[in-house]
């Protein structure tokens, strides 16, 4: 007998839950006025030291709090609480990416409403963060000058989904090949719109310029009604 | 890196519809992949027979199809597709402005199934 094959509609987004959770999370922060920031880069580019100096310099301004994701350490929680902020360790147990449903699981365990702003310092990776929304009001990445300037070719939708770049460790720039130029090129190809901030933690020279924005977009998410 | 999540999604999304449609076996699925996405559809049929083990989906056929990447222009509206692969500048094409925002090419959509 023969059987009969059937066709079944299923027209389903496969990351429709996660961008649903995602809104919400979104418009929580906009109603609290609180901007939540998912900081994204490859493993050692330099994001727990990025949000340490912002720590430093914001510290007279603006209350900031992280939820870090690590596959498995408590290593930069334990640096962002001894900077005296609140700090919550997301252990994604091999995944490779943070979602929404794990942001919202480490919020609970902060009072985030009483912030100014959240970072969301994401797995060290190129590739699957991008695909997934956290519910973060910007996406930032960090670029580090001894990856070299050839990334945006080889990630290119972590570059074009982002609404800052910041090219970071630019105290190596004399001992490296690295071509500013080009990779501005290559960005703004996928990304027209993205800012580019060009800083060194290490030096402090660059870093004003991303607090100024930071200020800004602290300041709009208050103005939000 | 991401396969595994992404298709265990697409398969429990699957075998939800499969059952509420008192399906016994599912033969093929067509899903849609964002332009931008850099999983390989070889790949993803792998992972796919891997976590579909034992389940009424064992056997399955993906049918993946890239949709387009596709951009809207802020000045004059225009939605435009681009080839990432070819294009040295993104501009609208109908009046070069570079003010321009994504608007599709990542995300993952099951269209139809084939079951028995």
């Amino acid at each position: 007998m023969k059987e009969d094959v059937r066709l079944i509609e299923v027209k389903e987004d496969i990351l429709a839950d996660n961008e649903k959770l995602a809104n919400q999370i979104r418009s929580e922060f906009n109603q609290a006025k609180t901007l939540l920031l998912n900081l994204m880069s490859s493993p050692g580019a330099g994001k727990t030291t990025l949000i340490l100096k912002t720590i430093e310099m914001l510290k007279q301004d603006l209350k900031i709090g992280v939820i870090e994701a690590d596959i498995d350490s408590m290593v930069d929680s334990h640096k962002v609480a001894a900077a005296g902020r609140p700090a919550v360790q997301l252990r994604t147990g091999g995944f490779c990416h943070v979602d929404a449903t794990m942001v919202k699981s480490g919020l609970e365990h902060m009072d985030w409403q009483n912030q100014d702003i959240v970072f969301i310092e994401n797995v060290g990776n190129l590739v699957c963060p991008a695909e997934f929304d956290t519910g973060a009001n910007k996406k930032v990445m960090i670029l580090s000058v001894p990856e070299g300037d050839d990334k945006p070719l080889k990630y290119p939708l972590m570059f074009s989904i982002c609404d800052v770049l910041i090219v970071s460790k630019l105290d190596y720039l004399p001992y490296s090949d690295f071509d500013i130029e080009a990779m501005q090129q290559r960005v703004k190809k996928l990304n027209p719109n993205i800012h580019i901030f060009e800083l060194s933690c290490k030096t402090g020279k660059g870093v004003d310029a991303w607090i100024n924005w930071l200020k800004n977009e602290s300041g709009d998410a208050n103005s939000n009604i | 890196m991401h396969e595994l999540p992404v298709i265990q999604k697409v398969l429990d999304i699957c075998l939800k519809h499969a059952t509420a449609n008192a399906a016994q076996k599912i033969i093929s699925i067509e899903l849609k992949v964002g332009g931008l996405s850099d999983l390989e559809p070889k790949w993803m049929q792998r992972y796919f027979d891997f976590l579909s083990k034992d389940t009424i989906a064992q056997g399955c056929k993906l049918k993946i199809n890239k949709t387009p990447v596709m951009f809207k222009c802020q000045s004059c509206a225009k939605t435009f597709q681009v080839d990432m692969n070819k294009t040295e500048t993104i501009a609208c094409p109908g009046c070069q402005s570079e003010d321009i925002s994504l608007e599709s090419g990542n995300g993952y959509h099951i269209g139809n199934m084939e079951v028995l």
